[in-house]
């Protein structure tokens, strides 16, 4: 075997090692993750967890309910605020707007996505906690609906435009005006999809911390409304987290663990919904 | 749908065997639909140069030519669907029962004048939704049912779908989908139907089965096709109008133009010298 054949495969192994490695330190790294929270979280994770109010300082056990109810209403409540802007803006972007106008806003949203989340979280301080001289639900879900809006939009715009012309001439052709064809066949061939990204969008807000910190704050107890604050999975986390104690810790893990779980189970029925029904054809 | 305004006329068609009357003359038939002095435009660029010509009532009327003459531009203008190009632009006259179609609501104008595209196109919802759309989106508010049915035992698929009404659109074969398209079509009862190339998608059987439909479909409607396929034209046609870089050479009944074409790039065309 000559020097340059024997270089050759050495450098193909070599290669052929490193992007293996780390294709598997990708997936390793959630797996650790995973196992870290089960590890120190897991025996935390009880049905006190889910229905008990946080003890307080000094008595061990309790648990989250009120942090567990209080995402969820902030969850609904973003969705509330972005979903609508999103899909409405994405169903213009695709269907009215011309090519200038479109890239603007394309390009905006894609700012808007990229705008760090305690940035918003101030946003939404200033707009609505000072005002109001309160923190919030609404205040968190109103800072969560602005970080949903850039995701729809984009997502919606890019499922409704590959949606085959066809379609929309076969509708056309047989009376339908644009709003009806938009309604009655251009989004329900790419519903699937996004609702897909919908569901993805509120995976990714979930987990944020930052805008939620000075809007709906925090709270050891039930929320009394949604004028006031909350508490949530991740501001709760990030207390436990960083608190003294060594129950609280595990307290935090097991929150950590529950929160992934939520996101992994969102993941899970965004992949289902997308493989069901009936699919349009690529053309 | 209206009835034909001059019904002693019919008598003349030869239904049994879908050839058409060697008498019958483009002049004498009671037309549904007429093009005048059309001028067409896509931008700057023009595509059709002063059009003249009839769509005659119960009748095939066949539009041939040469890829990219324009042929296909002429038959979306009778329905308005050039109006999805942003930069076209139209002079001249379209009527429809003598009425102007650019007068006209575009979207009750579509629901009288159908049209079955090139490829296959049916809606990703069930057979039965494909079919009962067209009516509920108009408004229907009667038994949809018997809609359905009607339609797609009018294009000739009933039998083959009756089972699975209610299964995915897109499990159909290409010429069942062909035919969907053209039952769903149907179904708001149009008062001509046009077809853009129907059968360029598919294989010669399922070519087979549309075009006995089409000749079938006569007693029912009017008829407008696009074809780039010869022998499909003197098949199916009652009319047939050659087509050749936006200008209308020849329109004559269509064993006249196929046999004895009065312009030489008609026959040049037919006896396959170009196109």
């Amino acid at each position: 075997m000559s020097a340059r054949l024997r270089w050759r495969k050495f450098v193909s192994n070599l290669m052929l090692t490193l992007t293996g490695v780390c294709a598997l330190v990708s997936v390793a790294v959630l797996f650790f993750i995973l196992g870290y929270l089960v590890y120190n979280g897991g025996t935390s994770v009880n049905w006190a967890f889910f229905t008990q109010l946080p003890k307080p300082v000094g008595e061990t056990g309790g648990g989250m309910a009120n942090a567990i109810v209080g995402s969820a209403k902030l969850l609904l409540a973003a969705s509330l605020i972005g979903v609508p802007i999103g899909f409405f803006g994405g169903i213009y972007l695709a269907e009215y707007s011309g090519a200038k106008v479109a890239s603007v806003v394309r390009y905006a949203a894609d700012l808007l996505n990229g705008v760090p989340s305690i940035v918003i979280g101030i946003f939404a301080y200033s707009m609505v906690v000072l005002p109001f001289k309160h923190f919030s639900t609404l205040a968190g879900a109103f800072a969560l609906g602005l970080m949903m809006i850039p995701i729809t939009l984009r997502s919606t715009e890019e499922f409704l435009g590959a949606v085959p012309r066809m379609l929309r001439e076969g509708a056309m052709a047989l009376g339908a005006s644009k709003w009806k064809t938009i309604k009655t066949v251009i989004v329900p061939a790419a519903y699937r999809g996004i609702l897909t990204a919908i569901l993805l969008a509120l995976a990714r807000v979930a987990g944020e911390t930052a805008p939620l910190l000075f809007t709906a704050f925090g709270n050891r107890f039930w929320s009394q409304g949604w004028g006031q604050p909350t508490a949530s999975l991740p501001v709760m986390i990030f207390t436990y987290a960083v608190s003294p104690y060594e129950d609280w810790h595990r307290q935090a893990w097991a929150a950590g663990l529950v929160l992934l779980g939520l996101i992994l189970i969102i993941n899970i029925l965004a992949r289902t919904i997308l493989s069901r029904g009936i699919a349009v054809p690529r053309s | 749908m209206t009835a034909s305004s001059n019904p002693e006329l019919s008598v003349k068609v030869n239904a049994a065997a879908g050839a058409p009357a060697a008498k019958e003359n483009a002049a004498a038939m009671p037309m549904r639909m007429t093009i005048s002095k059309l001028n067409f435009f896509y931008g700057s660029k023009q595509i059709l140069f002063d059009i003249n010509m009839g769509i005659a009532d119960k009748r095939v009327t066949a539009l041939i030519g040469p890829s990219g003459c324009g042929k296909s531009t002429l038959l979306r203008i009778l329905n308005r669907m050039h109006e999805t190009v942003a930069t076209s632009r139209l002079e001249g006259e379209v009527l429809l029962d003598r009425q102007n179609i650019l007068a006209q609501d575009v979207t009750s104008l579509r629901r009288r004048v159908g049209m079955v595209f090139q490829r296959p196109n049916p809606f990703p919802k069930s057979i039965f939704e494909n079919v009962a759309y067209g009516p509920r989106i108009n408004g229907f508010k009667g038994p949809i049912a018997e809609v359905v049915e009607r339609s797609l035992r009018n294009a000739a698929l009933w039998d083959e779908v009756k089972d699975h009404l209610h299964k995915s659109a897109y499990e159909l074969s290409g010429g069942q989908q062909q035919r969907l398209c053209i039952a769903r079509a149907l179904a708001v009862e149009p008062e001509v139907l046009l077809l853009d190339e129907p059968c360029s998608a598919l294989d010669p059987i399922s070519t087979a089965k549309i075009e006995e439909l089409l000749v079938e479909l006569k007693n029912l409607t009017t008829l407008a096709i696009v074809t780039h396929n010869m022998q499909q034209a003197a098949r199916v046609s009652d009319f047939t109008a050659f087509v050749l870089t936006g200008q209308m050479i020849e329109f004559s009944p269509t064993p006249q133009l196929f046999t004895t074409p009065t312009d030489p790039r008609t026959e040049a065309y037919i006896t396959g010298r170009f196109g």
